[in-house]
């Protein structure tokens, strides 16, 4: 739970919904909108493993009717994080629906290479094509740091738009919002290169940007190039958000969940009123808001298994499968343990063969850790069986509440299970855990390392959190002047 | 906050600690603690100074395990008050919280609103805030309006970001220090320890956080401030104090706040800091170094150092752990601390090497003396606990063998509900798991089921129903009315099953015929019980015996009892028609070859169950299913109040001679002479 990276056709939603909507902090030079924007055209189209991407495509012409609007240009693309996506050719400008569509249908639910991360393209965004002039572009960011909010804005937009920490003019904003800016401020931070003709313009949209940006509690937006022409009388203006890219704060789901979904409702985005497939009653007007994985990180099944086992309990269960076919895997409780683990790996110099991430806490019942444990092992076992074989580390901090005997519970019967395999894959074990009850804990663990013949090494508090890490994989670092956890 | 501020208690650790008890004048069981207010002002604490052991708080929310853990490590203190002076609780409608010191027993006070307990404890001036990510927000701002509240610590997790950096713009404004959110909170040992840091009293006690050591230490992870107390305790005299600041992007006060205590504290000689990737705020301790602020010893370590070796972005466990920029990955941060002369190890293994050559060197120079090692204190175990730990035992004063709640699934006499439903094994299933604890042939089931249908009701004339309806007329509630109607069911009204039950298997198990059976309860002028209609006749028969006769007969594998009964209904019709075997004894007999014939109970279990009142249970059941229809029936024609009318009662009062005065009328007198 923290800030995260959305979609950018949920981020265009958000703004177009709300721009209108959400209340400026203080009065804009120009009058507000008579009318709220009109429902933004805005085609997400997903892909899954196997799905018929024709079929897809053929449900999204009836989702999404201004696709099908004779003589429309759009732009298509992969919504799926991907930075200077025109870069890596996988942005198709002014085509025919019918080009956008092919384009799309050459790419979906295939890997692509971006820089240097492999990923399928599952996400897709279509939206109108806006012919403009260059000197209606701008670029626009608002980040949150602890003093306040950044703006920074440049005159000038487009992907050629180079170092804007450097050249961009700034404004912080502060949290305290009656220290508001006024408009004067505005215009004297942040459009000293802009014409003076559009400042008001650019003032009002700033402002209700801004209060998009407070409102829905978002904690990073860029858009770039932002597309801004005023009309004749430079009372109003029409705004074009061509890129952008935003994160916003998942743990402000209580308080603005429903501004997230209402913008991102199917009357919202224009669609026609299509009887819900499931039948499913949301919570909110709308959809729940998506927080999509890294481009190239897409949730293997394990990883959406622990996902949803860790989404239904109080306790906290995560996995991240760095790598597969990896030597060196872990079993950790406690969320710093896991960071020092990973780090200690890493600085023995087997950051290639950390295998995955990952860590259980919050007292998770007997059955729960059995279930983890059972899913890390299973992953270990299906990379190669390599002749130095594999490290597997049963690591933890010092446990405030939880009986670390009642969870080792679960590890020693998923261990069981799999017991000749682990034999068979070479494994090492090496324990490390303190806490309420370790000491049966302990006890237990190396009984049964004992009773199945297994390679364990088994330590207490006397140990160093992770000073088993160098142990393990360090040649020489044992010895015996080190002593085992005796039981 | 010199160290004879905290009372040597005696030496077995006795409460003798001046403590306005008075134990002799009380009864004996009551080993209640009471605790007499302060009676002067306190005198004003350093600046640098946030806890001390007089330091007196609210805990925000009924965390009493939080509050028993901080009163558990007082007493071990040897603390003269509890550190905690009450709760807030707004969803409250307690009014003490019992809570243990030592072995004895304190009560606290819970309030409903923070005005009020302010007003009562103004010595407090630190809140132990454990209200949700949700309320936390408002629940703090709220909290700050209070002059006298100097410190908050927010344990919450998922505050969200914007609200985070409100709280701290306000908290800095009023000069209010918060920790957290997103944290356990810390500890100032000897005198003070927010909500559960440190953990279970074992892990304080194995970490010696009874007693003030030298190091001070600032931690990102509160987890991690678990093991630092145990590096600490192990490579050093101690911990001087521990703050972890939360895991969140905004905390509320960070590194260099606390280092700036520590600094200004004449008692901290070294410092210790455990960061973390993601933030910048590292960098504010690395210029205090570098500007000269801070001239103690720091050993240092930022955590996280493998992102930058991994592929692809990984969210760590804490929401502030991700880096935006090369500044705030851990190895920069790691390697810039080096370069302002900190003391930072290798890796975050050799840290402890690192700390133990630090504290050797100002042992060396003189500027720490470790101090003696007071006795280790004792602390009683929990019962439930010890209990965990299997080393207690005591004998239970309930059992229960059908039913068990505590595990993942609901256990019906050791079927999991899911089970139950995945079978189908319906109300007579269940019946005969909870009432017979185990699984009957499912003809028993449906059985069961019949006799529920058929009992349900039998119109609003009969005393039941009646009473439910009266009670239901006088505006009482759902059950009231129908425990009003249950309340007549017995001999007469529905008990009959049991007696027919009885008596016909009395006379099967004698070997009596029917014809002698009949006979010999005329000759003991008895009522047949189940035996006879007011309507129904052999030529008009009851279709719900008919119902049950014809399924028995056709589904349970033994039905000699019923072979019986009808076989003495034929010798009672013969003598008039309308004795026939009547729906209750039909189903009594039915349920006995079912208890005896089924093969699932043991003869004696048959009689147990028979003795125990099961027929009762099965009509009491049955027909709670209409009396409950009968209140529904009234309370929708919302009927009002029944009075019986006069002329339907029959006034037969004793009558004097003379009709006396009146109002007088109908008294009997009676001559004592």
């Amino acid at each position: 739970m923290s800030a995260k990276s959305i979609y950018e056709a949920d981020g265009k939603a958000i703004l177009n919904y709300h721009l209108t909507r959400a209340p400026v902090i203080k009065p804009t030079p120009l009058p507000a909108q008579a009318t709220h924007n009109p429902p933004a055209k805005l085609a997400a189209i997903q892909f899954e493993e196997g799905d018929n991407v024709e079929g897809v495509l053929d449900r999204a012409e009836a989702t999404f009717p201004f696709l099908l609007v004779p003589g429309s240009k759009f732009v298509a693309k992969p919504d799926q994080l991907i930075k200077r996506r025109g870069k890596s050719g996988l942005l198709k400008l002014n085509a025919t629906w019918q080009d956008a569509r092919e384009w799309i249908a050459a790419r979906a639910n295939k890997v692509q290479k971006v820089e240097h991360v492999e990923g399928a393209l599952r996400h897709f965004l279509v939206e109108p094509f806006v012919p403009h002039p260059q000197e209606t572009e701008y670029y626009i960011n608002i980040n949150s740091v602890r003093e306040g909010d950044w703006i920074l804005f440049y005159h000038e937009g487009g992907v050629e738009v180079g170092d804007v920490d450097a050249k961009a003019e700034k404004l912080l904003i502060p949290v305290d919002l009656s220290q508001y800016p006024s408009n004067e401020e505005i215009a004297k931070g942040l459009l000293s290169k802009v014409p003076k003709g559009v400042h008001n313009v650019l003032i009002d949209f700033i402002s209700r940007l801004y209060a998009v940006y407070v409102d829905s509690q978002f904690t990073y937006l860029e858009i770039n190039p932002l597309v801004v022409i005023p009309n004749k009388d430079v009372t109003g203006a029409e705004v074009h958000f061509l890129d952008l890219a935003a994160k916003i704060d998942q743990t402000a789901e209580f308080e603005c969940g429903s501004k997230w979904a209402i913008a991102r409702s199917p009357a919202a985005l224009g669609m026609p009123a299509i009887a819900e497939k499931t039948g499913k009653v949301s919570i909110d007007v709308g959809p729940p808001m998506e927080f999509p994985a890294p481009f190239g990180r897409e949730m293997s099944k394990e990883e959406a298994y622990i996902a949803e086992m860790d989404a239904k309990t109080g306790a906290s269960l995560k996995l991240t499968i760095l790598n597969g076919k990896g030597r060196v895997w872990t079993l950790v409780a406690g969320g710093g343990a896991s960071v020092v683990y990973a780090d200690a790996i890493a600085a023995a110099g087997f950051a290639s063969e950390l295998a995955n991430y990952g860590e259980y806490s919050g007292a998770p019942t007997e059955t729960q850790t059995f279930h983890y444990a059972r899913t890390v092992l299973d992953l270990m076992f299906r990379s190669p069986n390599t002749a130095d074989g594999k490290v597997l580390f049963i690591g933890g901090g010092i446990a405030n509440f939880t009986n670390v005997a009642s969870t080792f519970k679960g590890v020693i019967r998923a261990l069981r299970e799999v017991a000749p395999l682990l034999i068979e894959h070479k494994v090492q074990i090496w324990v490390r855990r303190a806490g309420p009850n370790y000491q049966e804990g302990l006890k237990n663990i190396k009984a049964v390392g004992k009773e199945l013949n297994l390679n364990m090494h088994v330590f207490g508090p006397e140990m160093h959190v992770s000073g088993i890490v160098p142990l393990a994989l360090i040649p020489g670092k044992m010895n015996s002047s080190i002593k085992e956890f005796e039981g | 906050m010199a160290p004879s501020a905290i009372p040597n208690g005696t030496a077995n650790g006795a409460p003798s600690n001046g403590t306005s008890t008075s134990t002799s004048s009380l009864r004996a069981d009551d080993n209640i603690q009471r605790f007499a207010a302060p009676s002067r002002p306190m005198s004003p604490q350093p600046q640098h100074t946030l806890f001390h052991p007089k330091t007196r708080c609210f805990v925000y929310g009924l965390q009493a395990r939080a509050v028993q853990g901080m009163l558990d490590f007082d007493f071990i203190c040897k603390r003269k008050t509890p550190s905690v002076a009450g709760i807030i609780y707004t969803f409250g409608g307690q009014f003490v919280q019992k809570m243990y010191w030592g072995t004895s027993e304190t009560l606290l006070p819970v309030y409903q609103n923070s005005e009020k307990a302010m007003a009562k404890h103004p010595d407090v001036d630190c809140v132990v805030n454990f209200a949700s990510s949700r309320s936390v927000y408002q629940s703090t701002m709220e909290l700050m309006e209070y002059p006298q509240i100097k410190s908050i610590a927010i344990i919450a997790e998922g505050v969200p970001e914007r609200r985070a950096r409100e709280i701290a713009h306000v908290a800095r404004k009023k000069g209010v220090t918060i920790i957290g959110p997103a944290t356990v909170g810390g500890i100032k040992p000897g005198a003070f320890k927010i909500g559960n840091t440190g953990g279970m009293m074992d892990n304080i006690v194995a970490s010696k956080l009874y007693r003030k050591g030298s190091v001070g230490y600032v931690s990102k992870s509160g987890g991690m401030s678990n093991e630092l107390n145990n590096i600490i305790a192990n490579t050093t005299d101690g911990v001087y104090e521990g703050i972890a600041i939360g895991g969140d992007r905004y905390p509320g006060t960070t590194f260099i706040d606390h280092m700036l205590r520590y600094q200004q504290d004449p008692d901290c000689k070294i410092l210790v800091l455990l960061g973390e990737v993601g933030g910048v705020e590292e960098y504010r301790v690395i210029e205090a170094v570098k500007k000269g602020v801070i001239t103690k010893p720091v050993v240092a370590w930022a955590i996280g150092t493998v992102a930058g070796l991994l592929k692809t972005e990984v969210q760590f466990g804490h929401a502030g752990s991700f880096a935006n920029s090369q500044l705030e990955t851990a190895n920069m941060k790691n390697s810039s601390m080096k370069e302002a002369g900190f003391y930072v190890p290798d890796t975050f293994e050799d840290l402890p090497a690192v700390l133990k050559k630090v504290y050797d060197a100002e042992v060396n120079k003189g500027s720490i003396r470790p101090a003696a090692e007071p006795a280790v204190p004792k602390i009683p175990m929990d019962y439930n606990w010890a209990q965990e730990l299997g080393l207690i035992r005591k004998p239970a004063a309930f059992i229960s063998t059908i039913s068990d709640d505590r595990g993942q699934e609901l256990l019906y006499a050791g079927i999991p509900i899911t089970d139950v439903f995945k079978e189908e094994i319906g109300i007579g299933g269940v019946m005969s798991l909870l009432w017979f604890r185990r699984r009957l042939p499912s003809y028993a089931g449906k059985f069961l089921e019949m006799v529920l249908m058929l009992t349900a009701d039998h119109g609003p004339a009969v005393s039941g129903a009646m009473n439910t309806i009266i009670t239901t007329r006088a505006g009482k509630d759902l059950i009231s009315s129908l425990v009003a109607g249950l309340l007549t069911i017995g001999s007469r009204f529905g008990g009959a099953l049991d007696g027919a039950a009885e008596e016909f298997t009395r006379a099967y198990d004698k070997g009596l015929s029917p014809r002698d059976f009949v006979d010999t309860m005329r000759k003991e002028n008895k009522l047949i019980p189940g035996i006879g209609h007011r309507v129904k006749s052999r030529n008009n028969p009851d279709m719900r015996v008919t119902l049950v006769t014809e399924y028995v007969q056709n589904n349970f594998p033994s039905h000699k009892l019923l072979d019986y009964a009808l076989a003495v209904e034929t010798v009672t019709t013969s003598k008039k028609d309308n004795l026939i075997l009547n729906v209750d004894g039909c189903i009594a007999v039915c349920f006995v070859d079912l208890l005896r014939n089924s093969g699932a109970f043991s003869a004696e279990e048959a009689e147990q169950y028979l003795a125990n009142g099961v027929l009762n249970g099965l009509f009491v059941l049955g027909r709670s299913i209409g009396l409950i229809a009968h209140h529904l029936d009234q309370k929708r024609l919302r009927t009002s109040l029944y009075r019986h009318p006069w002329d339907d009662i029959t006034y037969m009062l004793p009558e004097l001679a003379g009709k006396g005065a009146p109002g007088n009328e109908g008294r009997v007198e009676v001559d004592v002479k």
